[in-house]
């Protein structure tokens, strides 16, 4: 009883560990002893292997030509994986777009009927049905260009559509290997299989960023790479700043100084930009009269005087502010609303 | 712009899946190499781990200059050579007057380094000096018991990792359905002190004893060894969680409409939904079917009863 309870046993590793058992140091005098030691070993293993085998010959078993057959349970002693699990493929975009329109996939026929021949064919692959190849004469359409081949033209459509259903495909390829869930036997050229994970593909230049770089080069020369010869397909180098313009000072034939009028129209601008704080001379007098006035008034009533004289000055001053602000705030709770 | 490359061959395509990561895995190849010195004894133990796993194994035998696993920058071409071969595990062996008869047994997980036992090998027996009755000798690829004998296996961290480390390297394939016909081999493994373990490998000779339970002899038929621990380095605690993860740890869904009963046992449910005819499938929907249809509806039209649209038409 005392043994089975110290004895650990993992069946679907065949493992049975007795952590009980302690060992005396080892012998000093070795050649007789040592041997001694090993067959005590022996008869603890073999006890520990008769543990194993008791619950493994008790398994319900099958009988095989080849002998018994046990079912073994799942391993319990927890041993780290070789490598990480498997990743679940991303969608690719057609499944995306299929699941957001509700678009059930329908089985089809693998054999169609042919048409041409009166046979059935397979729907795909070798021998199928409506193949390109084999249509002899196409009948003329309305819209068929004039000089154009149509045998041509349905080449061009199926290389088209082939082609563009590669491009598809690579994409969806690049976005698996981003998720890194790639199919195994698939390999995105640019990446080499990374050693340790430290070599970045090599970056390929654009067409653009080439031009660029040319561009640039040809601002070494005097006039900025202006009146250098361009080579065929060179474009002009690139323009970063604002074009100015420089209008003619004399005055020109039916118009006057192109100059002088651009000059005003700056000086205007900025004049009227100021224009409320010049000054408007009338009603500065009529106000400092009605002023005058009142404090006149007052005076007379009683002494205190200084106060009354900055109030009304003040609320001239700050009635038109606060109605702008009052305004602004209207506008924007009715925006926000 | 990216290509996308794929194998012309199908021999090479199902080896790539064969290295594909699984859900479910059944056993780690292991790369079996050496440092720039090793010993006569050093060679013959390699040798003889390499023919006790010979059908899951890799020998390289050319000497490996730059290969220090513990050491930082030593494990770069450790970890290509696991790549290059798709071993998970592996036995490096060198010899110094530092570290005599030195063995590093190493696990890799996603083939970069996941933890390393560094043991020293002392009084190794090999198999040839072992003598028995050849018709007990184990066969390759058998499935084998593994006895761990010894305190220290519980108690002392570093034969706890010791431990492990020998299972995952001798457990061999695992398996669902067992032959118990085809059993022939053990391992004992006995820590004979905090740091040193007895290692030796016995055939099975299996006596009738009455019961069905067959009793059990050990043969020894070696290679034996005394494995002395040196260094060891336990994996960080990121990478061992993200290494135990397994299928089965993601959440069950939950039965629905199966129920169990004490008389009746395991009641299940079953719902049928509505038919519904207008999905349904044609058991014979060829397109020569709906042709016929069409030249149907043609004649009708030729024989005088105008459509709709024909109507419209001639408006």
């Amino acid at each position: 009883m005392e043994e089975t309870r110290t004895v650990q046993v993992d069946l679907g590793n065949l493992m049975a560990l007795d952590s009980s058992h302690h060992f005396p140091s080892l012998p000093s005098s070795r050649f007789t002893l040592l041997e001694e030691l090993i067959q005590k070993c022996l008869e603890k293993g073999t006890e520990l292997v008769q543990v194993v085998a008791d619950a493994l010959f008790n398994l319900p078993s099958t009988e095989d030509v080849d002998g018994p057959i046990v079912k073994l349970p799942p391993p319990t002693t927890k041993l780290p994986r070789e490598k990480h699990l498997p990743k679940p493929k991303p969608p690719t975009t057609w499944e995306m777009f299929a699941k957001a329109k509700g678009i059930k996939n329908r089985k089809k026929d693998k054999i169609v009927y042919d048409e041409q021949t009166g046979t059935w064919k397979r729907r795909y692959g070798y021998d199928r049905v409506n193949d390109d190849q084999d249509v002899p004469i196409l009948e003329a359409k309305a819209t068929d260009e004039v000089g154009s081949d149509p045998f041509a033209v349905r080449r061009a459509d199926k290389k088209k559509r082939v082609e563009k259903q590669n491009k598809n495909r690579l994409q969806n390829l690049k976005q698996a290997a981003k998720d890194h869930a790639l199919p195994s036997h698939i390999q995105l050229a640019a990446t080499a299989l990374p050693i340790t994970g430290t070599q970045a593909a090599p970056k390929k230049v654009s067409k653009d960023e080439l031009g660029n770089v040319a561009g640039l080069a040809a601002t070494a020369t005097a006039s900025g790479g202006k009146f250098d010869k361009k080579l065929p397909g060179e474009k002009k180098p690139k323009h970063e700043q604002k074009h100015r313009k420089f209008l003619p000072v004399a005055e020109g034939k039916g118009q006057g100084s192109k100059e002088k009028e651009q000059t005003d129209r700056v000086l205007n601008k900025l004049l009227s930009k100021n224009s409320h704080e010049i000054l408007n001379v009338d009603k500065a007098v009529t106000m400092y009269n009605v002023k005058k006035e009142k404090k006149r008034s007052k005076q007379k009533r009683d002494s205190s005087s200084n106060s009354s004289k900055l109030k009304p000055q003040k609320k001239v001053q700050k009635k038109p502010i606060k109605k702008g602000s009052v305004n602004k705030g209207s506008a924007k709770k009715g925006k926000s609303k | 712009m990216m290509n996308i490359k794929t194998p012309k061959k199908g021999r090479i395509r199902r080896e790539l899946e064969k290295r594909a990561p699984k859900l479910v895995e059944t056993g780690k190849k292991t790369l079996i190499l050496q440092g720039t010195k090793t010993s006569g004894l050093l060679n013959s133990v390699l040798t003889e781990i390499y023919h006790l796993k010979k059908e899951s194994s890799v020998r390289y035998t050319r000497r490996n200059d730059n290969v220090r696993p513990f050491e930082s920058g030593g494990d770069t071409s450790l970890e290509f050579f696991s790549q290059k071969t798709d071993c998970g595990m592996f036995v490096f062996g060198s010899h110094s007057k530092k570290r005599p008869d030195n063995l590093i047994l190493g696990r890799m997980y996603d083939h970069h380094i996941y933890d390393l036992v560094e043991v020293g090998v002392e009084n190794f027996k090999s198999m040839e000096s072992f003598v028995y009755d050849k018709k007990l000798a184990p066969k390759m690829g058998s499935k084998p018991f593994i006895a761990f004998v010894g305190e220290g296996f519980e108690s002392v961290e570093e034969l706890k990792h010791l431990k492990e480390v020998l299972l995952d390297l001798f457990r061999g394939e695992v398996v669902e359905n067992l032959n118990l016909a085809g059993i022939d081999r053990a391992y004992v493994c006995t820590a004979l002190s905090s740091n040193r373990v007895l290692f030796t490998h016995c055939a099975l000779r299996l006596k009738k004893s009455g019961t069905i339970v067959p009793r059990m002899e050990l043969v020894e038929v070696g290679p034996s060894m005394d494995l002395v621990l040196r260094r060891h380095r336990l994996p960080n605690d990121g990478l061992r969680k993200e290494a135990m993860k397994t299928a089965a740890d993601k959440p069950k869904k939950k039965e629905k409409n199966v129920s169990r009963d004490a008389i009746q046992g395991k009641i299940g449910k079953v719902y049928i939904p509505d038919q519904q005819l207008g999905d349904m499938n044609l058991p014979n929907k060829a397109k020569g079917v709906k042709r016929e249809r069409r030249e149907a509806k043609m004649n009708k039209q030729a024989n005088g009863h105008p459509t709709k649209r024909q109507k419209a038409g001639s408006d």
